[in-house]
């Protein structure tokens, strides 16, 4: 992913270049942020174990990749047919689809069956997706181990600095993974209440938002739905409200983004 | 064999297999008496065989339950393991990960579980369960957080039983360091009646070594 270097500096001449188009309202609010967003528009990938296609909860997923490696190499398979090996990508996406529900979703799957799946997989899933330029990645999956950490940390940033929004779940317990530990992605863990809308920003970090993340009732394999609790749940809460804004404002940076989810927290300004 | 040789002589000097039974045994009890479950237990991953293996049980069944193998991508165990996250639900038969088979041989089939992994640096050492919390209660992050210490002590003594076993794997019979646990019996029937000499000898050895 190498991209021509720009200088590091504005000009004179050039201010005007940056000329944001958004016109920002005295106050942000829920009703500037997403009021009247059904998500039409909004590109979400969720990077997991597969969405099953057709679940009542998901609805059309519009397409679905696989990807595995097989000694040093990387396979795609671009048209992958397996579904969701386990039930949790498609937890996710059913999620993101009751709070976004004409979103364009794309499942790219990085876990096999039971939920394994190596951090080489979910690098390169990740690589993949960022390429893709979708706006918003949903990785309720985080590794553990150290030496994937700088890729995963790169990875991020490129993401951030070509506008795609990774979303990525804290670890349920007190322990270092990755890359929800990255300021370049949105990190977050569970609340207890039962309002989908209600987020919360955290202002001690590392984790930045928390979102309904326990007993949530979410689509499962075979048609099924299962109540579920963890970070993994809470996460597509916040992925699903970015493609609403995203969907009313494509123009916005995840810097950006970032700030709207901010000023439209519930412990911020956000209305209840 | 730097980390044989230290395991093996700080396994002499601090403890037994014994002990750290006895310590997970006690995690099991606290955990099931804190959450108030019917029963609690400790697996350990054995990485060579693929499968997890009872280590400790607090319920009924519990010295029945010790010792029992079954296949590590078995059940909401399996797949805790290999998501290395917790894991919580209210009713096990309507989730497909519940492997009722595996519950059954067990002589307990509950009705809902926390399941938790047990990491110690970068590995997953195994996985603790608590079993049949009392449904009147809604689940809290307070009892999440409170599982995820519980994982913690277990991860230690899980990892302090296993430097035992290795140690006394490496000391025991014709072990590559059987040698050291020799001296050591020596010495100590030694001690009634003067072992200066034979510590005397050992420095020598030390300083020659």
């Amino acid at each position: 992913m190498s991209e021509e270097l720009p200088a590091w500096s504005l000009s004179a001449e050039a201010a005007e270049s940056i000329a944001l188009p958004e016109e920002w309202p005295g106050q942000v609010t829920r009703e500037w942020a997403w009021g009247g967003a059904t998500g039409a528009g909004a590109r979400v990938c969720v990077l997991d174990s597969g969405i099953e296609t057709d679940h009542p909860l998901v609805g059309d997923v519009q397409k679905s990749v696989a990807i595995s490696i097989e000694g040093d190499e990387v396979i795609i398979e671009d048209n992958d047919t397996a579904g969701d090996l386990c039930g949790h990508g498609t937890a996710c996406a059913g999620v993101i689809r009751s709070l976004a529900p004409d979103c364009e979703l794309v499942s790219v799957r990085v876990l096999g069956a039971g939920y394994t799946g190596s951090g080489a997989v979910l690098l390169e899933g990740l690589r993949w997706a960022i390429a893709q330029g979708y706006d918003v990645i949903n990785m309720s999956l985080s590794t553990t181990k150290q030496k994937f950490a700088s890729l995963l940390h790169e990875l991020a940033d490129t993401a951030y600095f070509r506008r795609t929004m990774l979303v990525a779940s804290a670890h349920n317990m007190p322990v270092e993974s990755y890359p929800w530990r990255f300021s370049s992605v949105i990190s977050v863990g569970s609340h207890e209440q039962e309002d989908p809308y209600q987020y919360y920003y955290n202002p001690a970090p590392p984790v930045e938002f928390f979102a309904r993340g326990v007993d949530v009732e979410v689509a499962w394999n075979g048609g099924g739905r299962l109540v579920c609790t963890g970070n993994s749940f809470a996460t597509p809460h916040i992925a699903g409200i970015a493609a609403l804004v995203l969907s009313k404002h494509p123009e916005l940076t995840p810097f950006q983004l970032k700030s709207v989810l901010y000023l439209t927290a519930t412990n911020v300004g956000g209305e209840k | 064999m730097s980390d044989e040789l230290r395991a093996a002589v700080a396994a002499g000097v601090l403890g037994s297999e014994d002990h750290y039974r006895a310590l997970l045994q006690s995690i099991v009890d606290v955990a099931r008496a804190i959450f108030r479950a019917k029963a609690s237990s400790i697996l350990l991953l054995d990485e060579e065989a693929d499968e997890l293996v009872f280590e400790a049980a607090a319920d009924e069944a519990s010295e029945a339950l010790i010792g029992k193998r079954f296949p590590s991508s078995t059940g909401i165990a399996g797949f805790v393991l290999v998501s290395r996250q917790p894991l919580v639900i209210e009713d096990v038969l309507t989730d497909p990960r519940f492997s009722r088979e595996t519950a059954e041989s067990t002589g307990f089939v509950p009705k809902g579980l926390m399941a938790v992994p047990l990491l110690h640096e970068e590995r997953v050492l195994g996985v603790l369960e608590v079993l049949d919390r009392p449904q009147d209660t809604r689940f809290t992050l307070a009892e999440m957080e409170l599982l995820g210490l519980f994982a913690s002590q277990a991860a230690i003594a899980l990892d302090l039983l296993q430097r035992a076993r290795r140690a006394h794997e490496a000391l025991a019979g014709d072990g590559e360091l059987s040698v050291i646990s020799r001296l050591a019996e020596k010495l100590e029937a030694r001690r009634e009646d003067g072992s200066e000499t034979a510590l005397r000898l050992l420095a020598e050895l030390e300083q020659l070594l």
